[in-house]
């Protein structure tokens, strides 16, 4: 059923339901807002209506109506830009303002803040109203993320994210009044939390309050020591959202780019994080075979996601034999670059310092867990830094990056197919196996390499794929929430499955949150999907055992896959933890 | 023992009358003449008397009437609050209609002997008028020109029997509705009556009932919101302590009319009694089959359960309250959707407050004619108002609505305490106004209140007096506001407090009259645009002063002085010629700023003086230090 | 403080109760009003136990129990002296006698004596306004409360003899 109604004297028709502000949208009225949020593709919806700021006007009210949770009805005539409304939206950003730091110059949000922007909208040229001002401790505790909650305007993004999607729950509401404010759990600091640091409340909370843990100048120091040997290397998601740093239209690859960036900066060597997820496949199909052969248990699933891992740890801790033991790609180029690189260089591992540049904040976590280090000292990864991060390093390097021209990875750690570079949307780590373990189970080609079932903004997507004779049951998921009911359901004996893939992001890594901030508009996240696929589709070999470089490696190096030396290097293990 | 059925209910009734039968001996009868009759002591067991050690006179008076071998010939109760708090604790004595005022433990002896056994009333007990110094027996004032209907049982039944309430007309309500209405007729008595929610926002209770019901769904629920938030008010309280059934068959009815089967009671923790009172209410009417399924037979299944509140006045907000009661921080939501529409659990979900749920079953068995026949034309019925403040009469007042604050304040409250001059009167609570001298004939009903700047709210009436700063009262509902915002919207948490502030400046002194305009602009958009009901009413104590006294607020900031002398930073405290230099002050002052010798006047240190009124104290005999 | 073996039986206690409700998440807050019962307050690992136990996540917990006056993460003195701070009350001069409590317990509302004797809190309105201005210790009102002495005789009968 249709409603009728007025908005700033154009008449319109929208479906009942449907509230005043998407209304507005349908005839290009933009009303501001700060906290509404909806991500439909994630079933993300922030609709707690607390900051006030999109107050419109709607006439024979008595008050002023959010229009972000007021559902229009028949005959409703709404004014948006009366002054009324006007004021009200500009005097609710002055009080916000009133309660928090000044200090959007030297804040890490600062071009990407939300609260900023619409001040500067709203035209908000004094802070009216003065007083006390909140006073909490900033939460410096994790490796991967940094809460400034004196930034915090209570918009509940974070903890919608955290409990609706993620269903990790590391944060409520707590207090009343003023001192209301989102917190943790008994102020407990995110690292002694079940926080799995996917960084998703980063990537919507609208203000500084919660970013990455900078580690830019770690780089800087790094590339300007003239006794290390800085390596870095790119996870495939970077390539393809890089560019939104430099005002590049989304789903721009700029790969080439990205390379000569990274040599500009001074890098001396630069490798490609594709080159180990081509190796993941090798040794997670293998042990996927040897788990079905040996009456292993089923699903494997995968473990490249830190987030994930650490979710299933906090919140699966019955359930760590499942997962994969494969370290995840970036770890695994990382130890290698330490041991097979630096043999062949003829260097001291100590003397190397490993860069990993990530669409990701919980690699910046995992980088530091202490199983991922050589005889648990030399780190297999030093320092990571988000897409976001480098971003800032080109520019602050006065690199003009869209005028780079293309650069090729070094050799041979920078070698890589199609399948790798999928790894950075939803489905593409058993879609990239699944190209291997055609081939080397049947011993035929497989001649459509494209598995569309598994691809999409599906939160669960499952396929039964036959390959040899046998059906795998195979399923896809993006979101902890997502994972959290296939495993209840799987723990219920409900179902089951031979191999599940699971990322935390929505969308995979392509939508991590360490990528440039998407603002709530998910069609970026989509444009990056679909570079991901461009770049796979341009790749000459498109199959992981096709890689070369890979294969030498095992030659040379490492023997068998899923051999001993590759159990030692490649291969790692869990730890059960409680639920905080 | 279940009632089956209506004949079940009405047999009980007939068999429960004489339970009451002494108290309702309708005229006075004279004590002489009613030797004789089974005498019922009523010991007032409300708030107020409790406190101040009704239940020991209680007590006593059992053991002494047991020492004396009288227990048969007089009984001792403990009913709800008579409403006369000021005076308590309270006796009442039937049928001779004797009430006894600021009764203590020592008195029991007396009464017992000169009452009950020489049968004659205890004079310097009885109330007595202070202006015209007549005693009174029976008719007191105070209850001249009130009516009670939601207060009807209260005082008058012992609440903890379910069948002095069967005897009192209970449940018969309920038989009506089951047998000989429809749930549509019910709701349109209702509307008929035009009974408004005594919650605060009057809404039409009918109107309330039919949009749930007319919400499709599998499940319905009634919420009864005894949260009674208000500081100051205790109606509420009232009601569930002294008559916990007619909130409950009111509950029922509610069930009937609407479809649902589920009815919570959201209480306030702070009302211990008040729960015990309920428990014990629900656990009778489950045994009577009053609640359950099959209610008298009928095809109606209700139960009731209790849910606490813990210490959150945004939790009377009916949104709040439906979160707390799911378990959930008590955060009020946008509506709508309404209550009505998505409530409980989703489900559609109509909230009463108790005072509108206690009118129900009378105007189920009188009539909607009779109910709207009380009361002004847009609002029916009775209110009842927590009188209290600087009134001599502090008590519970059940009056037609469209009393005037006059007849409230200065009949039935019997004026102002110590012969002061009244200032305004505070209604509706935190989400009120003040209302001045020159309003004081309004007859006060939803929209008059309104009009003129304050609201019905839940009934507190909170007498001021010229010693009140109205600055200092409107910062008093401030702080109660800032304090208990939930912290959810950006107009209600940061607004608040920034009004506290500003008001805090001006209290000290340093507020400019920049500050006052800044003020009144933000109260305005806190209105405009906070979430729920807390914020949007939040700036009203501040407004209707700003409107009423606006002098009082430039005096503070112009002048910096306090002309009620209520403001700390803005007193002085200085010693005039009347001093006789006793130095009694001088040893007092936590300061030592007062210098003087011996038979001298004395001088107090302005620079230093910490404005503690302790010299003054000191001094009250010979009155020679004064603050302005 | 409580020891071991009592820690144990209110843990069996507070889980029996919970064990015994039909629903438990919707019961969130009565559940914290029982376990604050046994235990007096609402540690963090109490609140822990809870959000386990309903499988909650304890930030949850400490949500809700951070919004609600009546909950108390800090465990309370002996006494509980409650000030009236309603409308009524503070008409009445309810300010003056928190002032007076707070000088004569040498604490502020909300605080425990160093003797764990008497914590200090208020609230609102419990319908003795007659009696305003008043205080409540233990539950037990005490009305009319104007004069230092008066308070400090109430005070005094709470005090151990010395
Ligand atoms: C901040 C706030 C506090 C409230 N407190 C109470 C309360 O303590 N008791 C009550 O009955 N209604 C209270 N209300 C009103 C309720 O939201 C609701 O309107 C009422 O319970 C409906 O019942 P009624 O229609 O019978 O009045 C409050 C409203 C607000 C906005
Ligand atoms: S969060 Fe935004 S408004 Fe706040 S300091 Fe940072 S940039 Fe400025
Ligand atoms: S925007 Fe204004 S305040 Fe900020 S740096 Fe520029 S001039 Fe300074
Ligand atoms: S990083 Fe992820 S798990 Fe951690 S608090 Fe944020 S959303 Fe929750
Ligand atoms: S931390 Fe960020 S997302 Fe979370 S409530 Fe605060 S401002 Fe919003
Ligand atoms: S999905 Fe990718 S970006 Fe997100 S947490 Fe996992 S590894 Fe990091
Ligand atoms: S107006 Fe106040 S109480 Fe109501 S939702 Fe907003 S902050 Fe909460
Ligand atoms: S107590 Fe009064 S009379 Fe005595 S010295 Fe002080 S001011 Fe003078
Ligand atoms: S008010 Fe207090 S400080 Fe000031 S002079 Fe009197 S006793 Fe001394
Ligand atoms: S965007 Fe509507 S209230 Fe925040
Ligand atoms: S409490 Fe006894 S008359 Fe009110
Ligand atoms: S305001 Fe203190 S008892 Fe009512």
């Amino acid at each position: 059923m249709d409603i009728q109604l007025t908005i700033n004297d154009i008449s319109l028709k929208v479906p009942e339901g449907m509230t005043i502000l998407d209304a507005a949208r349908t005839v290009d009225i933009d009303i501001p807002t700060l906290c509404y949020l909806k991500l439909n593709e994630m079933h993300y919806n922030n609709n707690i209506a607390s900051c006030r700021v999109c107050m419109v006007e709607v006439e024979g009210r008595r008050n002023l109506a959010s229009s972000c949770s007021t559902p229009v009805a028949s005959g409703m005539v709404v004014k948006t830009d009366s002054l009324r409304a006007i004021q009200a939206r500009r005097t609710m950003v002055e009080l916000l303002l009133s309660d928090h730091p000044k200090s959007c110059l030297t804040c890490a949000k600062n071009m990407d803040c939300e609260l900023r922007s619409l001040a500067a909208e709203l035209g908000v040229r004094a802070i009216g109203y003065e007083g006390v001002e909140s006073e909490f401790e900033i939460d410096h505790s994790s490796f991967s993320i940094v809460r400034d909650p004196n930034k915090c305007i209570r918009c509940r993004r974070c903890e919608t994210m955290c409990n609706d999607v993620q269903t990790v729950g590391v944060y409520s509401a707590v207090g009343r009044g003023f001192e209301t404010v989102v917190k943790t759990a008994f102020d407990l600091p995110l690292s002694k939390t079940a926080c799995t640091f996917c960084g998703q409340c980063i990537a919507v909370c609208p203000t500084g309050a919660l970013t990455e843990l900078d580690q830019v100048d770690k780089v800087w120091k790094a590339l300007n020591d003239p006794n290390q040997f800085v390596v870095v290397q790119t996870a495939p998601a970077v390539r393809v959202a890089l560019g939104e740093g430099f005002g590049l239209e989304p789903g721009t690859i700029v790969t080439g780019k990205m390379v000569a960036a990274l040599r500009r900066l001074g890098f001396d060597r630069v490798f490609d994080t594709d080159f180990a997820a081509d190796l993941t496949i090798m040794e997670e199909a293998t042990e996927l075979v040897h788990r079905i052969q040996h009456g292993g248990r089923l699903p494997l699933l995968t473990s490249c996601c830190p987030a994930w891992v650490k979710f299933f740890e906090h919140q699966f801790p019955d359930l760590l034999d499942i997962p994969s033991t494969c370290k995840s790609p970036h770890e695994m180029l990382g130890v290698l670059i330490k041991s097979y690189y630096a043999k062949t260089l003829g260097i001291d591992p100590k003397t190397i310092t490993v860069v990993s540049v990530m669409p990701c904040v919980a690699k910046k976590y995992e980088a530091a867990r202490p199983e991922l280090a050589q005889s648990g000292e030399i780190a297999d990864v030093d320092i990571v830094i988000s897409t976001r991060e480098l971003a800032r390093m080109i520019r602050e390097a006065s690199i003009h990056f869209d005028h780079l021209k293309d650069q090729e990875f070094d050799h041979p750690l920078g070698e890589s197919t199609g399948a790798a570079v999928i790894f950075g949307a939803t489905g593409g780590v058993l879609e990239a196996a699944l190209r291997t373990a055609y081939e080397v189970l049947t011993g035929e080609t497989l001649e459509k390499v494209e598995f569309e079932a598994l691809r999409g903004m599906n939160g669960i997507k499952e396929a039964v794929i036959p390959i040899a004779g046998r059906d795998y049951r195979i399923a896809v998921i993006h979101g902890l929430g997502n994972a959290r009911t296939v495993l209840e359901k799987i723990q219920a004996g409900e179902i089951n499955y031979d191999v599940i893939e699971i990322m935390a992001c929505p969308g995979g890594c392509i939508g991590g949150g360490g990528q440039p901030y998407h603002h709530g508009n998910m069609e970026i996240v989509a444009a990056r999907a679909d570079a991901i696929y461009r770049e796979d589709r341009a790749k000459p070999l498109r199959k992981s055992h096709q890689n070369l470089a890979i294969l030498g490696l095992y030659k040379d190096y490492l023997g068998e896959p899923y051999g001993k030396k590759a159990h030692q290097l490649l291969h790692t293990s869990y730890t059960g933890r409680k639920k905080i | 023992m279940k009632l089956e059925n209506t004949d079940a209910l009405n047999a009980l009734k007939a068999q429960s009358l004489k339970l009451i039968e002494t108290r309702r001996v309708a005229d006075s009868v004279s004590t002489k003449n009613a030797q004789g009759l089974v005498r019922h002591v009523m010991v007032c067991g409300g708030p107020g008397c409790h406190s101040s050690g009704s239940p020991r006179i209680a007590e006593l008076l059992e053991e002494e009437l047991e020492r004396l071998g009288l227990s048969e010939q007089v009984k001792v109760f403990q009913p709800g609050c008579f409403g006369f708090c000021e005076k308590g604790p309270m006796i009442e004595i039937h049928p001779d209609n004797a009430t006894y005022c600021e009764v203590s433990a020592e008195d029991v002896p007396t009464i017992v002997e000169e009452h009950f056994i020489q049968g004659n009333q205890v004079e310097r007990l009885l109330y007595m008028d202070p202006n015209t110094r007549e005693r009174f027996s029976t008719n007191l004032p105070f209850y001249d020109g009130q009516l009670r209907i939601a207060l009807r049982n209260v005082g008058y039944i012992a609440p903890e029997n379910i069948l002095e309430y069967i005897a009192a007309d209970g449940y018969q309500a309920l038989a009506k509705v089951l047998f000989r209405m429809t749930p549509l007729e019910v709701i349109d008595v209702l509307k008929e009556s035009g009974l408004r929610g005594r919650g605060g926002a009057g809404f039409p209770t009918g109107t309330k009932w039919e949009f749930t019901r007319r919400s499709q769904a599998d499940q319905r629920y009634i919420i009864c919101n005894a949260d009674e938030g208000d500081p100051g008010a205790f109606m509420d309280r009232s009601v569930l302590e002294g008559d916990p059934h007619s909130v409950l068959e009111a509950m029922l009815i509610a069930g009937a009319a609407i479809g649902a089967s589920e009815g919570f009671i959201y209480v306030r923790a702070e009302y211990p009694a008040a729960i015990h009172r309920l428990q014990v209410a629900i656990a009778q009417a489950r045994e009577y089959g009053l609640l359950g399924t099959a209610i008298l037979g009928s095809d109606l299944n209700f139960d009731i359960q209790l849910k606490y509140g813990a210490g959150a006045f945004v939790c009377g907000e009916e949104t709040a309250l439906i979160h707390s009661i799911e378990g959930t921080r008590g955060e009020p939501s946008v509506k709508p959707p309404f209550p009505a529409q998505k409530g409980l659990w989703g489900k559609p979900t109509c909230v009463n407050n108790v005072e509108t749920l206690a009118n129900i079953p009378p105007i189920i068995l009188k009539g909607a004619e009779w109910f709207s026949s009380i009361g002004t034309e847009k609002s029916k019925g009775t209110k009842v108002f927590a009188l209290a403040g600087k009134v001599n009469n502090v008590g519970l007042v059940e009056v037609p609505m469209g009393t005037t604050l006059r007849k409230i304040i200065f009949d039935i409250g019997g004026g102002i305490k110590q012969h002061k001059t009244f200032k305004a009167a505070q209604t509706g609570g935190p989400s009120g106004g003040c209302i001045p001298t020159k309003y004081l004939d309004t007859p006060i009903d939803y929209e008059s209140l309104t009009a003129i700047g304050s609201m019905m709210g839940s009934g507190g009436l909170i007498v001021l007096d010229e010693e009140d700063c109205m600055v200092n009262i409107a910062k008093f509902f401030q702080e109660f506001t800032m304090d208990e915002s939930c912290g959810r919207c950006t107009a209600c948490r940061v607004g608040t407090k920034r009004l506290h502030e500003i008001l805090t400046k001006i209290t000290e002194g340093t507020g400019t009259l920049e500050d006052l305009d800044k003020m009144e602009k933000l109260c305005h958009i806190i209105k405009d645009t906070a979430l729920c009901g807390l914020g949007q009413s939040a700036p009203n104590p501040i407004l209707s002063t700003l409107k009423y006294f606006r002098d009082e607020y430039i005096a503070h900031i112009v002048d910096k002085t306090c002309p009620a002398g209520v403001c700390k930073s803005l007193l002085r405290y200085e010693i005039t010629d009347k001093c006789v230099g006793c130095t009694l002050c001088v040893k007092k002052c936590p300061m030592n700023c007062i210098t003087g010798s011996l038979k001298k006047i004395h001088v107090i240190d302005q620079e230093r003086c910490l404005k503690c009124g302790a010299c003054m104290e000191q001094c009250r005999v010979i009155g020679a230090i004064n603050h302005h | 403080m409580c020891d071991t073996a009592s820690t144990n039986e209110f843990a069996q206690k507070l889980d029996d109760y919970i064990d015994s409700l039909p629903f438990k998440k919707e019961n969130l807050i009565g559940i914290l009003h029982y376990a604050q019962e046994i235990y007096g307050y609402l540690p963090d690992n109490v609140q822990w136990h809870i959000a386990q136990k309903l499988d909650i996540p304890s930030a949850k917990v400490y949500g809700v129990v951070s919004f609600y006056s009546f909950f108390t993460m800090i465990p309370r003195g002996e006494h509980v002296v409650n000030v009236c701070m309603g409308t009524a009350c503070f008409v009445r001069g309810g300010d003056k006698l928190k002032d007076e409590l707070e000088n004569q317990l040498k604490i502020k509302a909300g605080e425990t004596t160093p003797d764990n004797l008497f914590t200090l809190e208020t609230l609102r309105c419990v319908g003795a306004c007659g009696l305003a201005p008043v205080m409540i210790v233990d539950g037990k009102v005490h009305g009319r409360m104007h004069e230092a002495q008066e308070i400090n005789e109430v005070l005094a009968k709470y005090r151990p003899e010395s």
